[in-house]
């Protein structure tokens, strides 16, 4: 089932929490809400799922799941799955009971006997394997057991669309890499429509056919993970992807200087800020004509494929972070304290917070 | 059913609430508090409308009603004062320390608020009478209870000992290990520490469960009649008073007294409410 | 662990003042009354019990109890749920004015009941013309102990149901349980201690209402006479022994309360230890 969103906007009392904003999500699709806290993520999720109301404007919003208008429909008739930040898993019912609670509230017309009950909850129990534990109750499991029974219980009612407010958030890394990885297969096994919210840039672009980036209550760019990476529309999906470091000075005849730092750049004179990712800062033991951006090694983690370096240097406010292959880091035997010279592979230069990208690459 | 069938079926714009109920409980919740609070009050306020702001004066500040107040807030003075340091003593004793015979302990304090006031009230005159248990140990030593006020603050801080117990002791056990040790490892020795660091913190408690002890004791009837030996101008309270002129059918008087009585204790009943609520914005930030 | 206070000679006299006193203030009382009510012996006690008086008194105390708990547990469930699910304008003050009747002396209740309804009060006048009358009858008593019983239920469940928010309800909603069914299966089996708790204080307190019924009952023998009333008239009567019969019943209520509260307590704090 698709999801429109119209006009979708959202105060509470004086403070806006979501600018009118407009989203289509397509069949089949699983689209993470990303941004800082207070973005507005959680508040567009629960207005999808109908646990808060949009605001009444004067071109009044609409919501549609498929062809068919859910604006004014009640969140228990939408036919949606909720899956709790903090699970919201029932306390006094045990795994069996909290599953099966959707199926036994229905309208006795459409409720399965209680056999049936019985078989797609362990089904389900199953499918999150814990059907050994179904008779535990909440309180006696892990967390990530908690957020398996949350799932099955919003998956009991068949739901057309699954809603998931920071599925991951109060888990430890571990738990996390696994339930991701999990959530993902049962996505395109069972091929529903899936949202999920977080603030982490790794999960959502990890999990994502689509993200969606926000911040104070707007959308700042919707893309597939690896558009979004490469090209980010403004500074903020910029900044917010991924760690940067800055490069800030004046523009005289083509040449940016700062400190005793310069830079050989293709722009008008005044004053500029450039923008680069650790992977596009190169190190060298000599400075070029190009650049002269000299640095000292102030910390070293060779965890992971790649070594992450930390430089400081006179002219930067900010430490800057480069990332060095392994081979790379012996052949130039670094280690702290060592003097060496800055080369960006490419940089990128937004005129202002909103505006999109230029983005300027040389030969490394 | 289908989406599409549900969509006809809309809730009318507006009263779209997540959770059900809302009408129903605004509605029940609303008419109670109307007819059992507020509606009452204004056979207060008819009454009261028929007396003349002199008439009015009269009564509420004549000689015997004016000794009535003296006694009823002299009383529950004491008694709010004997109340905030037994209190202390008992929530300390009841969070820090762990004895045979706590949970009993523990259980009593509730006694009062359990007992009806008239059986306490007929409890305590029959023990501090000359002839009762206690009387006959005290008046031999020269202190006269029954029948005096010290009678009546005794009644009153046996029904309104649980005030202050209560109040204290949640925030006494929500009080972390470290402000103990912390408080030790710079030096401070127990009573200074005791002065400096856990009084300042349990301050808002004790004066939040004292002063609900003081609105209770000023309005308290059914303890302290019977002990109270009722002399005008000396032993005599003040809900005693709206009594006697309920007895007299003197309803004008009676409305007048009560107005009175009703004002002090709804205003101190709201103050007691701000203070409390600014207590808990600054501990706990943001709303209250 | 070393705590301010832990010194065995502060220990050993703090504990054994707070014992004391507590023997001295509260169980002397407690022991006194039931010493008071056996002290001419069981038959004495029995006849005082069984007399007709008393089981009239002993029936319209429970016939008015077993009225305002169904009363105050409808209002107390209704505004908990009304001031802790929902948010509009007005929530502070509605949960400011449950506590009038904590802070109005019972006197003072009686006296605004007596006025309103009456002979003389606007509603009477009107009931009277229909000749029916509250005051002085069993419907007044039932009226003022609803006044000064109703914050009880509330007052239990309020803090409750805000530590526990509304989360796991709006997770029954989004699975699609309606009104009954969401209250009966996801929030009463989370506040059933709460609500009983607050039941048994409001049954304590309305088995024992003493100022407010005073001034509305008319306190006629056989008729109008509550337990509470009873036991004063004995009393003033200078029959202490009879009075103290009556007194060691509404005490045995007392005990059972605080044996529910204490029972009910220790499971709470199990449950927590538990989770």
């Amino acid at each position: 089932m698709s999801i429109h969103l119209y006009n979708i906007g959202k105060h509470f009392g004086a403070t806006r929490a979501l600018e009118p904003i407009n989203l289509d999500i397509h069949e089949g699709e699983l689209v993470g809400l990303l941004g800082p806290s207070g973005s507005g993520k959680t508040t567009l999720l629960r207005i999808i799922a109908g646990l808060e109301n949009a605001d009444r404007a004067r071109e009044p919003g609409k919501i549609l799941f498929g062809k068919c208008d859910v604006t004014n429909v009640h969140v228990r008739d939408r036919r949606i799955g909720f899956v709790f930040q903090h699970y919201a898993l029932f306390r006094h019912m045990t795994v069996y009971d909290n599953v099966a609670f959707g199926l036994t509230v229905m309208p006795r017309k459409r409720r399965p006997s209680s056999s049936g009950i019985r078989s797609r909850v362990f089904r389900l129990l199953e499918m999150v394997k814990l059907e050994h534990l179904a008779n535990r109750y909440p309180a006696q499991l892990s967390g990530g057991q908690q957020q398996r029974v949350s799932l099955a219980r919003a998956l009991a009612v068949e739901p057309d669309v699954l809603l998931l407010d920071e599925p991951f958030g109060a888990l430890d890394a571990k738990v996390r890499q696994e339930l991701r990885r999990w959530l993902r297969h049962l996505h395109d096994e069972l091929n529903f429509t899936s949202v999920f919210v977080t603030h982490d840039q790794e999960e959502a672009l990890e999990l994502s056919d689509r993200v969606v980036v926000m911040s104070d209550g707007r959308i700042e760019q919707i893309d597939s993970p690896e558009t979004l990476y490469r090209v980010p529309k403004n500074r903020f999906v910029f900044e917010f992807l991924g760690d940067v470091n800055h490069l800030e000075g004046r523009v005289q005849d083509g040449v940016l200087t700062c400190g005793d730092a310069r830079l050989n750049v293709d722009l008008p004179n005044g004053h500029e800020e450039l923008l680069l990712r650790p992977h596009e800062v190169r190190l060298a033991e000599a400075p070029s004509i190009e650049s002269h951006l000299p640095v000292t090694i102030t910390a070293i983690s060779p965890v992971g494929a790649e070594v992450r370096v930390e430089l400081q240097a006179d002219w930067l406010a900010k430490p800057w972070l480069a990332t060095v292959r392994h081979a790379d880091f012996e052949r130039l035997a670094l280690c702290r304290g060592l003097r060496l010279y800055a080369h960006p592979r490419q940089w990128h230069r937004f005129k202002d917070k909103n505006s999109t990208a230029e983005i300027a690459a040389r030969a490394a | 059913m289908s989406l599409a069938a549900l969509s006809t079926r809309r809730i009318a714009a507006g009263q779209k609430r997540v959770l059900p109920g809302f009408g129903l409980s605004m509605g029940i919740s609303v008419l109670f508090i109307s007819l059992v609070l507020l509606l009452p009050m204004t056979g207060l306020f008819g009454q009261l409308a028929e007396l003349s702001l002199a008439e009015y004066w009269a009564i509420v500040t004549e000689g015997r009603v004016v000794a009535s107040y003296m006694v009823t807030i002299g009383a529950a003075a004491v008694a709010a004062m004997v109340n905030a340091i037994f209190g202390l003593l008992l929530a300390w004793v009841l969070v820090r320390y762990e004895f045979p015979g706590k949970r009993l302990l523990d259980a009593l304090m509730d006694l009062p608020f359990a007992l009806p006031t008239a059986v306490a009230g007929i409890t305590l005159a029959t023990l501090y009478a000359s002839s009762g248990w206690m009387g006959s140990i005290l008046e031999p030593l020269g202190f006269q209870v029954a029948y005096t006020w010290v009678g009546i603050a005794l009644a009153m801080a046996f029904t309104s000992i649980p005030f202050v117990v209560r109040t204290v002791q949640p925030v006494l056990e929500d009080m972390p290990n470290e402000v103990d040790e912390a408080a030790m490892s710079l030096g401070a020795r127990d009573g200074v520490a005791f002065r400096r660091v856990i009084i300042p913190h349990l301050w808002p408690a004790i004066v939040t469960g004292t002063g609900l002890a003081f609105v209770r004791s000023l309005g308290e009837f059914g303890a302290i009649i019977f002990i109270a030996g009722n002399t005008p101008y000396e032993t005599e309270i003040t809900a005693l008073m709206i009594f006697v002129k309920l007895q007299e059918y003197d309803y004008a008087g009676a409305s007048a007294i009560a107005s009175v009585v009703l004002f002090v204790s709804l205003t101190l009943l709201l103050a007691i409410n701000i203070w409390q609520g600014r207590f808990i914005r600054r501990l706990h930030g943001g709303k209250g | 662990m070393r705590r301010i206070g832990d010194a065995p000679a502060v220990r050993r006299v703090l504990i054994g003042a707070a014992v004391v006193l507590s023997a001295l203030f509260l169980l002397l009382p407690l022991v006194a009354i039931f010493a008071q009510a056996f002290s001419q012996g069981v038959g004495v006690f029995w006849g005082n019990v069984s007399n007709t008086y008393t089981l009239h008194a002993i029936a319209l105390t429970l016939g008015v109890a077993l009225f305002t708990i169904p009363i105050c547990l409808v209002f107390g469930v209704a505004l908990a749920w009304l001031v802790t699910r929902f948010s509009f304008p007005g929530r502070r003050l509605l949960q400011t004015l449950i506590d009038i009747p904590f802070a109005v002396s019972p006197v003072v209740a009686g006296l605004i009941y007596l006025l309103l309804y009456g002979r003389n009060g606007w509603v009477g006048t009107w009931l009277d013309s229909y000749d029916i009358q509250l005051m002085f009858a069993w419907p007044g008593i039932l009226m003022v102990t609803v006044f000064v019983t109703c914050p009880f239920v509330a007052r239990e469940l309020i803090p409750l149901m805000q530590a526990q928010g509304s989360r796991e309800e709006e997770a029954a909603v989004t699975l699609g349980a309606r009104g009954w069914t969401l209250f009966r299966r996801v929030t009463l089996p989370n506040i059933r201690w709460a609500l009983l708790y607050g039941v048994i204080l409001t049954n304590a307190r309305a088995v024992g209402e003493f100022g407010a019924v005073s001034v509305v009952s008319g306190a006629i023998r056989g008729k109008t006479n509550t337990l509470p009333l009873h036991l004063e008239q004995l009393y003033q009567d200078y029959n202490t022994v009879g009075a103290f019969a009556s007194a060691s019943l509404l005490a045995l209520i007392a005990l059972l309360t605080l044996a529910a509260k204490a029972s009910l307590e220790w499971r709470a704090s199990r449950r927590e230890a538990f989770i």
